[in-house]
């Protein structure tokens, strides 16, 4: 019997709707305009290297990280530029994007398109570092984070494990799921390509025991290589949360305020990894990634490897369009995802999926009184008291009431809100405490 | 057009309204075997508390309150059958409905309505019942075993008030040692008693389906049956005294009535297993004080009220740990 | 008999006495020092202990008071209280005070239901704060009023009402105390504590849409397109972002009604009267 992980705080068992995991990842059709957002990760936006007019290969570098918390953006597309201005994003709101004109497909000729895997890896850690620097590379699991800030240690840090995440909890989203299983060898390699930089030999795949095919392809190719392991888990949500994930496999807790590296644990996901294998080794920067089209309302769902700008709505009308029972488009997963107000915004980086979802099941109901049943509490992966918060809220308590609720270290998963059977939004009411808080 | 919401977009199937409805289908096994026990009149005592009780509730939601009606999550029909079950089978018509005036009206929506109440509303009624009108609410009809009537018209006591008046040094007492009836009558019900603590085996049965439905947690019925059984075995080891017999206090008596449904109702019971537990542990001692050392034979009423005062104080205070805090 | 007395009158003397000694030692020991003044001016303030005034409360204000000299006491202002009781204050401190012109809050945005029509469903929890967080609202303007009441909930003295109609929040004028919670609330920055200009009256612009002005219609019928019309006929209003705003020093009796008619949106409103 394998030894399964997971952890031990709080977590619910939503249905999995993984109705995609057998869809192999296809290719999207390359859409006749791409509008590519300067920021699609955490921190400043990139800085604009191109203007109106100009010609770019798939791959040119377009944007240049502006700062250490920043990221390269690259075209992702060959054509012409021909809008660089604020354009609304995914949310309604404005970005600075830049619009290419699609005009065939020609690729920067350094980017290796064999498709052998490479298997040997001769650069030295700085190399790497600067390679996924130049890869645009950030976290893709949904944080955005850039990669380059995990993989080069400061001097004073310490790390011992390199978790790659392919735990996948939310709900229907697969793309994980089905790189785990088509590029299994590749993930490997990634693996190995971090933990070159970050000087190490331990790499520990996580797994959710829900992907059977993908444990099975990756445990065997493991096994040839030196400080690369995988560890299955149990299905359990949040497990795919950063601090979940290092509770569960290692069995530390990160205390608030701190990052992973701080108890010697970097976590990345498998995109990430999978795109820093291709940086490394194939010189292909981050400018396609896997998209889950699905939900309960999308007529044929399905994995696709979309170019960074794609619009939304050309990946809906692949997989059959809208239906008029659509209640809700969300980006991501049910869980933590957002809905969009726009489906003429791009898919990003962070795009893991895009849900189209409708019915009861996927609808607000509405709120009754509090029945003080205490699930939430129960539930919560993060040990907070939902409904202590709420109720703080609710009677304007100061910041200060908020901080000793331990309001901040909410990881909003919206495990409270999902449990609660008075269907009170509490995961509204602990974003409005972080507000509060972060204010002051 | 398309919605706009705040995630989570998803979220379970499980509601008040079908928590309520697991708790009174846990409660069912309860009431068969008071019909059995107690024939016509328990289905009497039943119906009418029920009845009373969402009628209140529902005038109230309805002309008071004006909030939405909460009759249909099926939280009065609970406090109505609790209250029931808290009554013997002699209680007039017009009692009970005095106590589901109480209960709902007094305990439930002055306070503000479902999830705002500070006391258990089916403890309230019946503790008001018990004080305002002493004699009827002392009276037990003897259990007759699948009768539909009462043959006689006998009546009994209840074993607590059995053990409480075996008085060994009196040369007359009111009952000996041989009045207390044997365990296994015990455990099934066919004893004198409220209509719906008198079957162990019934309660127990409602117990495993809650906590297989994952309505309560174990917290609070274990901790609360376990600290009756320890002092009350501390002492029938210390004093030899027969009216300790742990045994007899863990069968007899509304303890697993209250432990199981009455001190783990979610609005009047803390909300973290932390302050469960104290909670559950706050109920056994006060039970076994009360038990052991009140003119009262019975304690169990008002532990849980005593302890459901002390519910906001223990909220406050018993905080499970946060992640990543220092364990 | 005698002795039961006796002995009953010292042990209940000897308690009494110890325990106004102990009584007296701890009131000398953890008492709270309080000035005359600021009981004196604690009395005269409103004690909404709103925080308008930037200080934690009533107590909080009235210990600042008291401490003050008259340089920095003019900085002090108490908005609920307004003119009146600053006075009253200066008086018991012997400064004079000074004039503040009378101020209220107004909304800056003019997108109701029919100017600004929904192009989406929100369905989430009636909060300004969670729906500007998660998508640029109903209307699809980022800058605009969500209809949603966060201000009307903070609002302790019931100046602020949703009207039904439009969706938008209405300020009573004469209930408004230019206390600011309504524009520490609102995520959007849509309220401003305006004092009125120097002839009285009032004129500004009601939008906050920084869009390009084709990007802005679109949104809002009634949104500044940022056409530079109003920047004509004073020069004290300047146009940035794709936003024009009128700064209080314009006089509204001079040019009010002249910039309202300038408008092609109507984004600009001219009130004659602050209040009634």
């Amino acid at each position: 019997m394998v030894k399964k992980y997971t952890f031990p705080m709080g977590g619910i068992h939503p249905d999995k709707h993984k109705i995609t995991s057998a869809c192999p990842i296809t290719a999207a059709a390359l859409p006749e305009v791409v509008t590519i957002p300067v920021k699609q990760h955490i921190g400043a936006p990139a800085k604009i290297m191109v203007a109106k007019g100009d010609k770019v290969k798939v791959g040119t570098l377009i944007a240049d990280a502006d700062g250490i918390v920043s990221a390269d953006v690259h075209s992702s597309v060959s054509g012409e530029v021909v809008k660089v201005e604020d354009i609304p994003g995914a949310s309604g709101y404005g970005e600075k994007m830049i619009s290419i004109k699609t005009e065939g497909d020609e690729w920067e000729p350094s980017i290796d398109r064999s498709p052998e895997i490479i298997r040997d890896i001769n650069l030295t850690p700085e190399e790497i570092v600067t390679k996924i620097r130049e890869g645009g590379i950030v976290g893709m699991g949904g944080a955005g984070y850039p990669t380059p800030i995990k993989t080069a240690l400061p001097a004073d840090k310490k790390v011992d494990v390199l978790i790659v995440n392919g735990i996948e909890c939310e709900p229907f989203l697969t793309a994980d799921e089905r790189l785990m299983i088509e590029k299994a060898e590749q993930i490997i390699m990634g693996a190995r390509v971090i933990n070159r930089a970050l000087g190490i030999q331990n790499a520990v795949i996580a797994v959710d025991e829900n992907k059977p095919e993908a444990v099975e392809k990756l445990t065997a190719l493991s096994k040839l290589y030196v400080g690369v392991n995988v560890k299955v888990c149990k299905t359990k949500y949040p497990q795919g949360g950063e601090r979940q994930l290092i509770n569960a496999i290692t069995g530390r807790e990160l205390p608030s305020g701190k990052l992973p590296v701080d108890i010697g644990c970097i976590v990345q996901n498998v995109g990430t990894v999978f795109a820093v294998y291709e940086a490394v080794l194939k010189n292909k920067p981050l400018f396609e990634r896997v998209v889950t089209v699905s939900g309960n309302c999308c007529r044929h769902p399905g994995n696709y490897l979309a170019r960074i700008g794609t619009p939304i709505s050309s990946l809906i009308e692949q997989s059959g369009g809208l239906s008029d029972d659509v209640e809700k488009i969300v980006i991501g997963g049910p869980m933590m995802g957002n809905t969009i107000v726009n489906t003429a915004a791009p898919v990003t980086k962070l795009t893991s999926g895009i849900l189209l979802l409708g019915g009861d099941e996927f609808r607000k109901h509405e709120a009754s009184s509090c029945i003080r049943c205490g699930k939430c509490a129960v539930v919560c992966p993060a040990g907070l008291r939902p409904f202590a918060i709420r109720q703080a809220v609710c009677f304007n308590d100061p910041a200060e009431t908020l901080r000793r609720l331990h309001a901040g270290d909410c990881i909003e998963c919206g495990c409270c809100a999902y449990t609660c059977p008075a269907n009170i939004p509490l995961l509204d009411y602990c974003k409005i405490a972080k507000q509060e808080i972060r204010k002051k | 057009m398309l919605k706009i919401s705040a995630n989570p977009h998803m979220q379970t199937a499980r509601n008040t309204g079908s928590i309520m409805l697991d708790v009174v289908i846990a409660l069912m096994p309860a009431a068969v075997a008071a019909v059995l026990f107690f024939g016509i009149d328990a289905l009497r005592v039943i119906l009418t508390s029920v009845a009373g009780c969402v009628l209140f509730e529902y005038l109230a939601c309805r002309y008071w309150l004006k909030t939405a009606n909460t009759t249909r999550d099926f939280s009065a029909v609970i406090t109505g059958l609790l209250l029931a079950y808290n009554l013997p089978s002699s209680m007039p018509c017009w009692m009970i409905l005095i106590g589901a005036f109480m209960a709902i009206i007094v305990a439930k929506i002055c306070f503000g309505g479902l999830g705002k109440n500070i006391f258990n509303p089916a403890l309230v009624g019946r503790v008001f019942l018990f004080i305002s009108f002493p004699v009827q609410m002392t009276v037990w009809p003897k259990p007759y075993f699948l009768q539909w009537t009462s043959p006689d018209g006998q009546t009994g006591a209840t074993t607590l008030n059995i053990i409480k008046n075996i008085d060994v040094s009196s040369e007359y007492p009111m009952y000996s040692p041989a009045d207390i009836p044997n365990l296994l009558d015990m455990f099934l019900g066919n004893i004198g008693g409220c209509i719906g603590e008198i079957s162990t085996l019934a309660l127990l049965i409602g117990l495993v389906y809650l906590l297989w439905r994952r309505v309560i947690s174990w917290h609070i019925p274990f901790y609360y049956v376990a600290t009756v059984f320890a002092l009350t075995s501390i002492l029938y080891m210390t004093t030899g005294d027969f009216k300790f017999q742990p045994l007899f206090h863990l069968l007899s008596g509304g303890l697993m009535l209250g432990a199981f449904f009455m001190a783990t109702d979610y609005t009047t019971s803390p909300m973290t297993v932390k302050g469960q537990i104290i909670f559950a542990i706050g109920c056994g001692l006060l039970t076994v004080i009360i038990r052991a050392f009140s003119a009262y034979p019975e304690g169990v009423s008002f532990a849980i009220l005593i302890m459901n005062a002390l519910v906001p104080l223990i909220d406050k205070f018993a905080v499970q740990r946060y992640y990543g805090e220092r364990k | 008999m005698n002795d039961l007395i006796i002995i009953n009158m010292l042990v209940l003397g000897g308690t009494a006495l110890a325990a106004a000694m102990i009584l007296y030692f701890v009131s000398k020991k953890f008492a709270v020092r309080t000035d005359e003044m600021v009981i004196r001016i604690a009395e005269s303030l409103p004690q909404a202990n709103c925080g308008a005034c930037g200080k934690a409360g009533c107590a909080d204000f009235a210990t600042a008071c008291a401490r003050a000299d008259e340089p920095t006491f003019a900085n002090l202002y108490c908005p609920v209280g307004g003119q009146a009781v600053m006075q009253k204050i200066a008086s018991l401190k012997g400064f004079a005070a000074t004039d503040k012109p009378a101020t209220v809050a107004v909304l800056r945005c003019q997108g109701t239901c029919r100017n600004a029509p929904a192009k989406i469903v929100y369905d989430a929890v009636s909060s300004c704060r969670i729906a500007n967080r998660i998508s640029s609202g109903e209307s699809g303007c980022p800058d605009g009023c969500l209809h949603l009441g966060d201000c009307v909930k903070a609002c302790k003295f019931g100046a602020l009402s949703l009207d039904q109609t439009t969706g938008m929040p209405v300020v009573n004028a004469a209930k408004c105390v230019s206390c600011g919670a309504c524009v520490k609330i609102c995520p959007r920055g849509l309220f401003e504590i305006r004092p009125q200009s120097p002839a009285g009256g009032m004129v500004y612009v009601a939008c906050r849409n920084r869009q390009k002005g084709a990007v802005a219609r679109k949104n809002c019928s009634a949104a500044c397109i940022a056409c530079q019309k109003c920047t004509k006929i004073n020069d004290l209003i300047k146009v940035e972002d794709n936003l024009s705003y009128i700064p209080p020093t314009v006089d509204a009796r001079e040019f009010g009604a002249e910039l309202r008619d300038s408008c092609p949106t109507g984004a600009i409103i001219y009130k004659e009267r602050v209040r009634g």
